[in-house]
């Protein structure tokens, strides 16, 4: 489904990936783990297509499609989303009405007639429950005066609307306590199926022992240095990043 | 501050004929009117000739970024023979707002128009009449009031406005009396003589816990110029509660000028929006006395330019009373080569405790030639205060656009998106629910339009 192949990017003049190999089949849950610095908000920003950051080698084919030469609302229009580790709020828009132009932008670049609406505030509301919210909520402007728990559960709902082919997830355990996490990593896995696939980026490990992930990567300084099965969090949780540290200064002086 | 003195304005040609103007009003156009003010106005008339329309473009604080010179420099008529004129009442329809029920008093080129209101089903407890007839009928009531909160002595277009102040609306809202359905005021100019002046005047007083919205709204039915220099005062009652909503949609070659100025009272609560939908030079001037104890006052504003509109909001809130709390929020969205300024200023008096003062304005700049200067100035002299401020100027926010464009909104789409809802935090806070829908709609099909053209460009 998703083929990124020597990847660089950068802020700026600032070079961030230099040179990222990932591979996601549908059906699997890839995690991509690191400290902080290490590239993984790059890495989802340069899928999705923010402005701020630029490709400057390498590819990235999304269903065989060159993903990096496409606007960012085409790459959500063939079934990329991506959830905001810090999602922006938009006061005077509400929720409801922005998850339904969203929908509706999709349905219309698919030649699906767009939804009114009463019928997609009864398909929102049959959604709610994937992450335990209330309809009094998406009233509310989009993220304004959300506590971090509600934004990331508002993420979720989106992802559960627009129903896209891939997600990626960033940091979308950050700033959650126990109850909101698991409450949020359930509708993760609600939304889990054999078609669809999920790179979830974060730092720490206690996320993934509730959305248990195919694929395991360590990011640091911009490389993959090592990739391997769901144990590697836990290994990462009780040991740190040290030990990949030294691989990557191994790499780069390798290189 | 802005100090004039007799001994250095010397009056212009167009000054004087101004005076000529008032010569000719003073003999023939209101001689029913009582002695009083007739007094008033020749006292307001002669601080005109001393304070001159403040055209310096030196030392002139309170007119900095607004030049006025264009006003000062027409030939501006008074009106004539507008009241006989006969309008389709679809031409007015188009200037009225949510429920057509509602009860309106309607003035043509500055003259009552009895045909055009609809005053037979007012709200309970709640009275609107013409001035020009309430001269005549209440004068001795009219004058404890009249131009004790607008002072003629320091403001010109103030003193202007007084000199010829004849007609214009008295609203009353008796003591408890509470009144869910607005009442609107609509000062319409016809266009039809080129360069016509009027001096709408308007007075509201507002009963001991009493609750009223007023709509006050300025129109025209031509795209011509002229000028309207309007005066509104208002004198709330204790505990009392008044919406006031001002809208100015006037021709974009007119001039408008005005000033409201407010004097609140104990327990009252002064809530204000004002929209600048039109316009070509306008100063808007609000005043507001937090005179007596715990009266509050929210304060907010939008004004939408575009081409070469300028438009300037000073707003002055003056705490001369503890436990009194303000707010202010004004936001404009600007295209083409417009230009807003926004000059809000809080004044905190000494030994004044448990002030709690916060404005806030922001502007959508559309345009790289579009301009917005903000300035706000506190003058704080007591320590019991809480005050904040905040202003921001700028284009689209890159990150919500990103976040939009994320869920598959095109950036055409997510522009329109985001420029709507830039209005939107001040059109929530009209409390009316069918005038904020019908000022949703004014705006978003101005917005539109503006979006439809600059995609076309």
């Amino acid at each position: 489904m998703l083929e990124v192949i020597d990847l660089h990017a950068s802020i700026g003049d600032v070079p961030i990936l230099k040179g990222v190999n990932l591979r996601v089949n549908a059906g699997e849950v890839h995690a991509i783990m690191g400290p902080n610095g290490s590239g993984k908000s790059t890495l989802a920003y340069v899928l999705a297509g923010h402005p701020s950051y630029k490709a400057t080698s390498g590819r990235a084919l999304f269903e065989g499609q060159n993903l990096l030469a496409m606007l960012p609302e085409n790459r959500a229009r063939a079934g990329l989303f991506l959830s905001f580790q810090h999602p922006v709020e938009v006061p005077g828009v509400r929720f409801d009405e922005f998850m339904r132009a969203g929908f509706n932008a999709l349905r219309k670049s698919r030649g699906v007639p767009e939804m009114g609406v009463l019928d997609f505030n009864k398909h929102l509301a049959s959604k709610l429950g994937i992450v335990g919210m209330d309809a009094t909520f998406t009233r509310r402007y989009v993220n304004e005066g959300f506590s971090g728990g509600e934004k990331k559960r508002g993420e979720i709902l989106q992802m559960a609307i627009l129903d896209p082919k891939l997600a990626i997830l960033d940091e979308t355990d950050s700033g959650l306590d126990v109850d909101a996490l698991r409450e949020v990593a359930q509708g993760i896995n609600k939304l889990r199926r054999a078609d669809n696939a999920i790179l979830l980026v974060t730092h720490y490990q206690r996320i993934l022992s509730y959305v248990t992930p195919d694929v395991v990567h360590v990011l640091i300084g911009g490389r993959i240095v090592k990739s391997g099965g769901k144990e590697m969090a836990l290994e990462i949780e009780t040991e740190g990043y040290d030990k990949y540290e030294d691989m990557a200064k191994a790499l780069r002086a390798g290189a | 501050m802005n100090v004039s003195t007799g001994m250095t304005h010397r009056t212009t040609v167009q000054e004087g004929k101004y005076l000529a103007a008032f010569d000719s009003f003073q003999r023939n156009g209101a001689v029913g009117d009582p002695e009083w003010i007739h007094q008033l106005r020749e006292a307001a008339i002669a601080r005109f000739n001393v304070l001159g329309f403040p055209v310096a473009r030196r030392g002139n604080e309170e007119w900095k970024y607004t030049d006025i010179r264009p006003i000062a420099a027409t030939n501006f008529q008074p009106a004539t023979g507008s009241a006989q004129l006969t309008l389709p009442p679809p031409d007015v329809d188009r200037l009225t707002f949510g429920n057509p029920g509602w009860s309106r008093i309607v003035f043509v080129d500055g003259v009552y128009s009895q045909e055009l209101s609809a005053l037979t089903s007012l709200p309970a407890g709640v009275s609107v009449v013409s001035l020009a007839q309430a001269l005549v009928t209440h004068g001795d009531m009219i004058k404890q009031h009249m131009a004790r909160y607008a002072p003629y002595e320091s403001e010109a277009f103030t003193a202007l406005n007084t000199a010829f102040a004849h007609d214009g609306a008295l609203v009353q809202i008796a003591d408890g009396a509470i009144a869910e359905e607005p009442v609107h005021l609509l000062f319409l100019t016809t266009g039809r003589q080129q360069d016509t002046v009027t001096y709408p005047r308007v007075l509201i007083l507002t009963g001991k816990d009493s609750k009223a919205t007023v709509i006050e709204s300025y129109g025209s039915l031509d795209e011509g110029r002229y000028f309207t220099n309007a005066v509104t005062e208002v004198r709330m009652g204790s505990g009392s509660v008044l919406n006031y909503y001002k809208v100015q949609r006037q021709s974009q070659q007119a001039f408008h000028v005005s000033n409201t100025n407010v004097s609140n009272a104990s327990g009252a609560s002064f809530n204000s929006v004002n929209l600048d939908l039109g316009g070509g030079l306008v100063r808007n001037n609000l005043n507001v006395l937090m005179g007596e104890e715990g009266c509050s006052c929210v304060l907010n504003g939008l004004y939408l330019l575009n081409g070469t509109q300028h438009v300037d909001n000073q707003v002055i809130i003056d705490h001369t009373s503890s436990y009194t709390t303000a707010s202010e929020l004004y936001k404009g969205i600007l295209d083409g080569k417009s230009h807003s300024v926004f000059h809000g200023s809080i004044i905190v008096r000494k030994g004044i405790q448990k002030v709690n003062a916060n404005q806030v304005d922001k502007n959508l700049l559309l345009s790289d030639q579009a301009e917005a200067d903000t300035k706000p100035a506190f003058w704080i002299y007591s320590d019991d205060v809480k005050c904040g401020h905040g202003a921001a100027c700028g284009q689209m926010d890159e990150n919500a656009l990103f976040y939009l464009k994320s869920r598959g909104m095109d950036d055409k789409l997510a522009r329109r998106v985001l420029t709507r809802a830039f209005a939107t935090q001040v059109i929530d806070s009209i409390g009316n629910g069918a005038f904020r829908a019908a000022v949703g709609q004014i705006v978003e099909n101005k917005l539109e339009e503006w979006l439809e053209a600059g995609e076309s460009r």
